[in-house]
């Protein structure tokens, strides 16, 4: 952690404010001039601002369209077709929150991604890490009650599908899945509360952001090279160098985002969802929105008991092996600092982890197909051999690599290639 | 070589890079502020609700002396068929007896004179006064009481005695006919 710099303003006021609350240096020293951040971050590094940016953009976008939307089943998708229709500016609100959601499920993913292609998880990161993670199961339980609130057929059969995997867990599970509904069905109880919860999350990930951030400034940036700060030579201010180079990331990020809310503003969703909710029809196929295809793939993937072979004796049933696979495939992240025994952090120098953290990313996209089709054909099986790949990944592979591969020899600092060149 | 030698003056001693970022600046800053509009205008009337913005009346049911409240805008209406002695008391008001100088015939479309149309909200605190319902207090001068502070309005709506500053207000409407107005 680099020196902490005390701010003195010129101006009597502020220095009198500073003095009782220190906020512009807290400010200088964790996003400005005082915040000494590796020379060498590439665009890779940009997600994180956005994801916070897209934090954001939801707070503010969701607190308006919550004074305009009533949850109640017999007027909630009226009152969002209202907010479209009738609201000022309802038409550029709603798909801004919509597509919000996965403009930072998108920052989020490639935020995280390049966190594993860096090594970003590992010592001393590993409590940095873990907060990121808690943000995104908090972000995953954010999204799927906000997208309940529509009240349309995906969304009710969205929350009925999610909501009885709890009824997986033995013994308990039929009465944690009644408690979640407050009922015997998902019914205005559960709209009601799914509201309440979907408003009350987005502060808490803020909460959340601002011990990421804490922890970032207290183990300081990871960077391409995976290599320690070594001097000043190494760093430059986070402002102006980075502050700018977030900013312009965020121009473009923001004309992809803008392109989709004014002129493709239903594209990421489903058209079933502007049916209204009928209990008494399941649409033809439910999918969830595509930022959690994957994880639904490896819940359906999952169609065999697990007993003792010639008998009837099951110790875990298909469906309660599949919610955990699913619970699994991100809990699991929690232990990656140590399942990951490499000492080099930087894929750039381990040749080998390279191609294993593409099959990765391939393994992901054959997810997300695999969880936007009906299980039929050929899908289950390249979900079951996706889901397989996807846990031999962390739980295999990347132990035995760290041991077994030959890493590229790391440079001696981030500046010497710039200095050495300047030579 | 430094990149101070590369940079470019104008003449008063500005550099380009001065130039670029006040415009980056006021581009960034112009656009954030009209971002912001959307979340502030949808906390006005909605398209709907300015759907509701007139109501039209059938004014034939409403006999000689009595009232009826028509809701306008979340606002109770006032409409009262007067008869010849109320109007004829309106008019007989001179202006040195008035708080709010009005006359009658300000208060009333040309021809329909029976017809008083007025907003039934105190313009003391906004309560609604009494005086349409049959039995309701009328206040000393035979038009509306007010309940909430005790302001006494005559068969003109106008304010005679007690807190109100002015007359009771009038809303916009139309005859559409003889016996229909269409207010708003």
């Amino acid at each position: 952690m680099a020196e902490w710099e005390t701010i003195k303003p010129e101006n009597k006021a502020l220095g009198w404010f500073e003095e009782r609350l220190p906020i512009l240096s807290l400010v200088h020293n964790v996003v400005g001039p005082g915040t000494p951040t590796p020379r060498n971050l590439n665009y890779w590094w940009n997600f994180g601002s956005l994801a916070g940016l897209m934090l954001v953009i939801q707070i503010l976008s969701g607190v308006v369209l919550a004074m305009h939307y009533t949850p109640d089943t017999a007027v909630a998708f009226d009152s969002v077709e209202r907010i479209v229709r009738d609201v000022n500016y309802g038409w550029l609100l709603r798909p801004m929150h919509a597509n919000g959601a996965s403009f930072f499920f998108i920052a989020v993913y490639i935020h995280i991604l390049r966190g594993l292609y860096y090594g970003s998880y590992k010592a001393p990161r590993e409590v940095l890490w873990m907060l990121g993670l808690v943000i995104f199961l908090l972000m995953m339980a954010t999204a799927f009650m906000g997208y309940v609130l529509p009240w349309g057929q995906m969304s009710y059969w969205g929350a009925t599908v999610i909501t009885n995997l709890f009824s997986a867990i033995p013994f308990v599970g039929e009465d944690i899945r009644t408690l979640l509904w407050g009922g015997f069905s998902v019914d205005n109880p559960t709209l009601k509360r799914f509201f309440s919860l979907h408003f009350l999350l987005p502060f808490v990930i803020f909460g959340v952001v601002i011990l990421h951030i804490w922890a970032k400034k207290v183990s300081d940036s990871g960077n391409p090279l995976g290599i320690e700060v070594k001097s000043g030579a190494d760093q430059i201010p986070f402002h102006p160098y980075y502050t700018i180079k977030d900013a312009f990331g965020m121009g473009v990020f923001f004309l992809i985002f803008a392109y989709f809310i004014f002129f493709a503003p239903d594209a990421l969703g489903h058209p079933d969802n502007y049916i209204p909710a009928n209990s008494m029809v399941t649409p033809d196929s439910i999918v969830p929105e595509w930022y959690f295809l994957p994880f639904y793939a490896i819940l359906r993937s999952i169609t065999f008991d697990i007993g003792i072979p010639g008998t009837d004796i099951t110790f875990i049933s298909a469906k309660l092996l599949g919610v955990i696979a699913m619970f699994a495939s991100i809990l699991l992240l929690f232990a990656l600092p140590w399942l990951d025994t490499s000492k080099v952090r930087s894929a750039r120098f381990r040749p080998t982890y390279r191609w294993f953290f593409w099959f990765l990313v391939a393994d992901l996209v054959l997810l997300t197909i695999v969880g936007g089709r009906k299980p039929e054909g050929i899908y289950p099986l390249l979900g079951l051999l996706g889901t397989a790949y996807y846990f031999a990944h962390f739980l295999v592979i990347m132990p035995i690599l760290g041991f077994k591969e030959k890493t590229l020899p790391l440079p001696e600092s981030i500046a010497n290639p710039v200095v050495k060149a300047a030579e | 070589m430094s990149t101070k030698e590369q940079t470019i003056h104008g003449e008063d001693g500005a550099t380009r890079r001065d130039m670029l970022h006040t415009t980056a600046a006021v581009t960034a800053g112009v656009g954030g502020i009209l971002a912001l509009w959307p979340f502030v205008d949808q906390m006005n009337p909605a398209a709907d609700t300015l759907a509701l913005a007139t109501v039209e009346v059938d004014l034939s049911s409403i006999g000689e002396g009595e009232a009826i409240i028509v809701k306008w805008q979340g606002k109770p209406i006032f409409i009262r068929h007067r008869t010849a002695t109320e109007i004829a008391e309106a008019r007989a008001v001179t202006m040195d007896q008035l708080i709010d100088k009005e006359t009658d015939e300000e208060r009333i479309h040309a021809g329909h004179e029976q017809w008083l149309i007025m907003i039934g909200i105190c313009t003391h605190l906004g309560c609604v006064p009494l005086g349409t319902k049959d039995g309701d207090e009328k206040g000393e001068y035979g038009g509306w009481f007010c309940p909430c502070h005790g302001s006494h309005y005559d068969t003109a709506g106008r304010i005679r005695k007690g807190p109100a500053p002015r007359n009771l207000d009038l809303p916009d409407y139309a005859f559409v006919s003889d016996t229909r107005i269409k207010i708003g």
